[in-house]
Formats: structure tokens, sequence, C-alpha cells
């Protein structure tokens, strides 16, 4: 089974998101800012991320560059999920590696397929009519 | 809704669009319907039908339009893009090397993201396809949906299924929450009002069709009927692209599976005929519509 970090200041979102990735199928961890993430992924590197960009102590995106630049850190498909929906800030996070971006508010379609399309789920083939 | 005004809208349906609901669709007709018999300030289902039986135009233009709008996303199933991208576009630039030029028709473009995916992947093959000249046309039995699509504004929703985010940063200019194509492949895209059950030979022949989760809706008579039309509308080298859920196999000896490729069929030069077997009514169904 893969594994989701999910990195949300936000009890009540990290709770959705569980919800909706383990529905997925993934083993889920959680991280309440981007220091507490850093600690996950030193631990082990999970094969997804899903991050919000705004927390407490560390915010997603310097999160992502510190990432980025750990031994293994380029392994992870990260998939920021923020209420930061200007175009300025997914240029920025595209620059500092992210590999898809989800604005809020979020519903398990959305994850579903911006995970497919970044190939860390399958997409179903229906039965002919 | 009472069974006679099912079977009333049912009835309607067939004769206006062609869309052939089974006896069990209630609740597909009451999550299109409810919110148009809001819209048109009445109490429900039932009143909307009274309003249709006494004669509204106006109102059985929108009950065909909301009853045949479907769902659709930027790249749909993924895996005809691909085909598009690693298959057909390659044999045709191959193929017509000559002209340099290549008509593809959505024929159910609906609110655009067919299209507009289609040109986003000839954009995105860039160098390639350099001095030609291709042409891609969008019909729909809606208007409502084609003035969506010509606008080419999306919602943050729409625009985050299917859509790479890469992408929809090079493609797209946001407006607050909305985000609109750019007008170069706004321009790329052509738009026509068209039922498929009449007549499209005007539209001139293609090299590539796209008719996806459309014919779905019709009975068999008529899926023979549009194949046939279909396979007359394409050079015999073209390319018909399905979707996912359908299949020329057992209805019609007009086109064949492309070897490997689900979804992918070539004309086979045949007249278009049901093959043995299929069921046919006595004769083919009025074509009927707006």
């Amino acid at each position: 089974m893969k594994t989701c970090l999910v990195v949300e200041d936000s009890s009540i979102v990290r709770k959705m998101a569980r919800r909706i990735l383990e529905q997925l199928g993934f083993d889920v961890i959680e991280a309440e800012d981007g220091v507490d993430a850093l600690v996950v992924c030193k631990r082990a590197m999970p094969e997804a991320i899903l991050l919000d960009w705004n927390m407490p102590v560390m915010d997603g995106y310097h999160f992502l560059c510190h990432l980025r630049r750990m031994p293994g850190g380029d392994e992870p498909k990260v998939v920021f999920c923020t209420t930061e929906n200007g175009i300025d800030h997914i240029t920025q996070a595209i620059d500092g590696g992210a590999n898809e971006y989800i604005m809020k508010p979020f519903d398990k379609e959305i994850v579903a397929a911006k995970f497919q399309e970044v190939g860390l789920i399958e997409i179903e083939e229906p039965d002919l009519v | 809704m009472t069974p006679p005004d099912y079977e009333y809208l049912r009835k309607l349906l067939k004769d206006h669009s062609g869309l052939d609901l089974s006896a069990d669709k209630q609740y597909l007709i009451e999550s299109r319907l409810l919110p148009l018999s809001r819209k048109c300030g009445v109490s429900g289902i039932s009143e909307l039908v009274l309003k249709m039986k006494g004669g509204s135009p106006s109102i059985v233009a929108q009950v065909v339009e909301a009853m045949t709008t479907n769902e659709t996303f930027f790249f749909r199933d993924k895996v005809p893009f691909e085909h598009f991208r690693d298959t057909i576009v390659p044999e045709m630039l191959a193929a017509r090397a000559g002209r340099k030029s290549i008509r593809i028709w959505c024929a159910a473009g609906s609110t655009g993201q067919e299209p507009y995916s289609l040109a986003m992947s000839l954009k995105e093959m860039g160098a390639a396809l350099a001095g030609w000249r291709v042409e891609i046309i969008a019909t729909d039995l809606s208007t409502e949906v084609l003035e969506k699509s010509k606008s080419g504004v999306y919602s943050q929703f729409e625009v985050q299924r299917g859509l790479p985010i890469q992408l929809l940063v090079k493609y797209f200019k946001q407006n607050g929450e909305l985000w609109q194509i750019n007008s170069e492949l706004r321009a790329m895209v052509q738009h026509r009002q068209l039922n498929l059950l009449h007549d499209f030979s005007q539209l001139g022949t293609f090299d590539i069709i796209f008719c996806r989760n459309v014919l779905i809706y019709f009975d068999q008579d008529t899926k023979v009927n549009i194949f046939g039309r279909l396979a007359r509308s394409m050079e015999q080298d073209g390319f018909l692209v399905l979707g996912a859920a359908e299949t020329v196999v057992g209805l019609t000896d007009a086109f064949k599976p492309f070897p490997d490729k689900r979804g992918l069929y070539r004309p086979t030069g045949a007249r278009g005929t049901a093959v043995p077997g299929v069921t046919l009514a006595p004769k083919v169904a009025a074509i009927a519509g707006r």
C-alpha cells in the first residue's frame, strides 16, 4: 500500500483528506506543519504528499524546497492543496518542484483526478455497453 | 412524477433528440429537470409536462437541452488523447504530408473540454505541426453548451478535473474564480449547432472524428444509421474515436477496431449496414428533431 503524508494545520481538513485518501487506497500519515513533515520524511519518504501552503512554523512552499534538496527528496509526488488560488502561487509551486496543484475547496473527485494525473492511482476502465 | 408524465417525456426526448431512456431513468429526469422547473417558475416535473402539453416550444427546447447535456471534463479518460498524440496525429502527419491539413470533428463537443483538449494536445506537439492547417469543428445539439464552449470560460472546479496544472498555467487566463482558455486556442475551434439525427454531410469530410459518450443514448437502429453516415463523412484512412464504454462491434460493418487501441476505429469501406444478428425495428425510426 502506498503512503500519503498529509501536511495541513487544520485538523478538520486533515480528517477530510484522510478519509478521501483512505478511500483511494492510501496509508495516511499526518503532519501539522512543514517542520513536522520534514521529520516524517527523514524517517521514511512517502510516495505522495498532500501539502497545504499557509501553516505556522514552516509553510508548504518552504517545506517543498527543503524536501527537494534532501536525499531521496525528489521521489515523492507532491500535490499542493491550498486556498492560495492565484496563478502566481501556482507558478511558484511548480517552479519549486510541485507535481500538481489543488485549489480549495476540494472533494474526492478532484483529489482522485490529480492523483491520477501524477500516476499515483490507476484509471479504471468501464465495461463495454 | 407520474408514470404517464414519464412516458410523455420519454417519447418527447426520443422524437426530438433520439435520446432513448430505458424504463428506469426517473432519477435522471428528476436530477436534470427539477432545476429547470425552478428556473421556469413551476413547482415540479408534472407542472413542467403540463406546460409542454399546453404548447411551449421554448420549454421543450430547454428540456431537451437539459437532458442531453453530458458531463465532460478536460482530457476525459486520458487514453483517447494518448492515442491522438501517439497514433492518430503521427499517422496523419505521414498520410497528409502532401496537403498539410487535417480536419477534426468533435461530434459531441459539449462545453468545449474535448475540442480544447485536442487543441492543447496539438499545441504541445509544436514543431511537428508547423506549417499545417488543422481545423477543429465542435458540434452539439445544445446551443447553450456551445455558447459556453465558445466563451472558453470554466469554473475552478471544471479546470481541476483532468487538466494537468502545467497546461492550466500555460493556456488559461485567470479571472477571479474563473479561468478562460486563451484566444489562440479559442480560435482553433469552430462551433456549429447540430443534431446527429439530421444530415451532417454539409460539414464536409473529416480525417478524425471524436464521437464519444453520445451514441450510448441512442437505440440500435439510430446508432447503425449514424455510424453509416459518419463513415461516409470520413476519409478512408481516417480515425473514429468512441467513448471508453462504446463499441461498433456487433452493430455495424462500417468501422473496424484499430488493433490494440481501445476506443479507436477505422472505416472499412463497407456501406454501413447493420451486422447480422442486430435486431432492427421494421423501419428506421423517424428522424425527428429541431
